[in-house]
């Protein structure tokens, strides 16, 4: 990491700004960036005003991908809650299914078996892969370099074969439900899990050796976009963007869910805050991921994978459905009644590819949430660019923005 | 801290805080007028140093108190999470003390809540709408507001008198499927809200 690096500034602007000062009477100009630009990946809208290059107001305009999911999610089962949960961090789906399934259950008080918590673990740990691979991936075309691009995508692309086989999608894999997952692991699975997490790790050093010294990834991010470690904090980022402020919170290890207290791995933390350390934590949480999935793979337990004795939630074998009356009736009531759930609150994060995904249901009974209020990482990660990219150049900001490694689907909700 | 001594740290400042119902975390009601010394006590004085979450919840049409705000703090030195709630006075034009001198995560927070409940927080810097547009006249998450939304106005006057549209409510055809508690057994299976399209009428064009 450099660390005797001169700041960066233009080639003679201090002198072309002494002398346009004296001549001209500078007017700032305002400037809309997005709702449709390569750089805000999706729909945000960011209102800049400028004084020539830099950066004097930056107000985020969000709001293009709300579709109000609290609002659905208090007119339907707890179940029929899993599909919106992919398209909250379209991303990382998996990860967003297991944080809404673990949410649930925590107001359930109910305890998942062994092998459901592993199987969570390892998706939510291949998800992180896959999100943190197109967020660097976006990130780095960017700033100029496209060849991350070519590599990160293709190794997602066998992420994603792997997810079609595990779940039937690719994307929307909506792969938990409150009390387990849909199905066990094919066979071979693992093995191939294994595989790519053995052809994964050469290629990501081939990732960091294109950027991790490259001259212009070094200006285009070094001691760009600084969030200092009391900013982070107070503006609620959570995730890497936390982490790569130095501040040493990862809910995985501290407030350990599903089982994450019985793997080994390290938390990567920054130095200074700026848009390099938020890609070198990303880049160092992929290493740590595939870690844990091969902790995971390596210490898989056998099992039920899912509560077998939680008849009133999870939903019975498809096999006994059709052929035993108690079964029958179990599913229908799950279905259309939605799981047995008791009365009070809850709040659970977990810690997401993006940051702390929060959960905060309030119910009154029964197999509907009275209110489900949805804390998107990506939402509060945003609210620090009213800060952060005030002062810098605009051609920073796409920079910021990739650093930041945002999701709309789950800001805007 | 164990939740009784933090509610006797804490009934030093504000003698009329409650427990609160929880299944997880230490929760606690106080009254909504010390609501920011509370916090500003659990930040400097407990280390709980990041507002993760504030929200509010519509206890119903007819309740009152009908609107209660709920925050969420957490710590990142010991990792536990708090939650505070308070109920808003005024049921017609519920309002709330901003949070932003303490968390500057609450500007944001406190401008979706506004959106979404029409809660007005007293000397937040900045309440606009953040999700809906500026000219929306509802707010979405009260509970007497249909799933669907209402008819409404284009924002832009310009494109509407050119294009004669509006913001339509959304199609409730083919789902999404809702269920609702009841007692009934013909409310029990999921079905969609819109009788407009299904087996018996022609899908509209």
């Amino acid at each position: 990491m450099p660390t005797d690096k001169a700041e960066y500034t233009a080639p003679d602007s201090g002198a072309k700004t002494a002398a346009a000062a004296q001549k001209f009477e500078t007017e700032h100009l305002e400037m809309s960036m997005g709702p449709s630009h390569p750089s805000t990946h999706g729909v945000l809208r960011l209102n800049l005003e400028l004084d020539g290059e830099i950066v004097k107001m930056c107000d985020p305009v969000l709001g293009y991908l709300h579709r109000g999911d609290e609002k659905i999610a208090e007119n339907m089962t707890y179940n029929q809650f899993v599909p919106y949960t992919d398209r909250l961090d379209y991303l990382a789906p998996l990860a967003n299914n297991a944080a809404y399934a673990m949410a649930v259950e925590k107001l359930a008080n109910l305890e998942v078996p062994e092998r459901c918590q592993a199987i969570r673990v390892l998706t939510t740990e291949l998800a992180r892969i896959s999100a943190h691979l197109l967020g660097l991936g976006a990130y780095s075309m960017d700033v100029g370099a496209l060849t991350v691009f070519m590599i990160t995508f293709t190794e997602r692309e066998k992420l994603y074969k792997l997810f079609e086989d595990l779940t039937g999608a690719r994307f929307t894999t909506s792969y938990t439900r409150i009390g387990g997952v849909t199905r066990d692991m094919p066979d071979g699975w693992m093995d191939r899990v294994l595989t790519f997490c053995e052809e994964f790790l050469p290629l990501l050093d081939d990732v960091e050796a294109l950027l991790a010294r490259n001259r212009i990834w070094f200006d285009r991010t070094a001691d760009v976009g600084v969030i200092s470690k009391e900013d982070a904090v107070s503006y609620g980022l959570t995730g890497p963007n936390l982490r790569g402020s130095g501040v040493d919170v990862d809910l995985r290890r501290d407030a350990p869910y599903s089982g994450y207290e019985n793997y080994e791995f390290e938390v990567p933390l920054g130095e200074k805050g700026d848009c390099y350390d938020r890609y070198a934590v990303r880049m160092e949480e992929m290493r740590q991921s595939v870690r844990i999935v091969r902790q995971a793979i390596d210490k898989m337990p056998e099992g039920p994978f899912y509560a077998e004795e939680a008849t009133k939630i999870f939903a019975p074998n498809k096999g006994k459905i059709l052929t035993s009356m108690e079964e029958l009736i179990q599913n229908f009531m799950i279905t259309t009644e939605g799981p047995d759930m008791p009365a009070g609150e809850v709040y659970f994060e977990a810690e997401n590819p993006k940051g702390a995904l929060g959960f905060y249901i309030v119910s009154k009974g029964g197999g509907v949430p009275y209110r489900l209020k949805i804390r998107g990482p990506s939402f509060n990660n945003l609210s620090i660019l009213e800060k952060v990219c005030v002062g810098g150049m605009v051609s920073d900001i796409p920079a910021i923005l990739g650093s930041l490694d945002f999701v709309m689907g789950e800001c805007d909700r | 801290m164990l939740a009784h001594d933090l509610k006797s740290a804490l009934q030093e400042v504000c003698p009329q805080l409650q427990e609160r119902e929880t299944l997880d975390w230490p929760a606690f009601n106080c009254p909504i007028a010390s609501l920011f010394v509370v916090v500003k006590t659990l930040r400097d004085n407990h280390d709980f140093d990041g507002l993760m979450d504030a929200t509010a919840i519509d206890n119903g049409t007819e309740a009152s108190p009908r609107f209660t705000v709920v925050y969420h703090l957490f710590s990142s030195k010991n990792h536990n999470y708090l939650r505070i709630a308070a109920d808003c006075h005024d049921d017609e034009s519920p309002s709330a003390p901003t949070l932003c001198p303490l968390f500057k995560s609450a500007n944001w927070m406190e401008r979706e809540t506004y959106d979404l409940f029409g809660i007005r927080y007293e000397d937040h810097p900045d309440l606009r709408r953040i999700l809906m547009w500026d000219e929306y006249p509802y707010h979405p998450l009260r509970k007497e507001f249909p799933l669907a939304g209402f008819e409404e106005e284009l924002w832009d006057s310009e494109i509407a008198a050119e294009t004669g549209t509006k913001v339509k409510p959304a199609p409730m055809a083919g789902g999404p499927f809702v269920a609702r508690q009841s007692t009934f057994e013909g409310d029990r299976e999921p079905i969609a809200k819109d009788e407009s399209w299904n087996e018996a009428n022609e899908k509209p064009e």
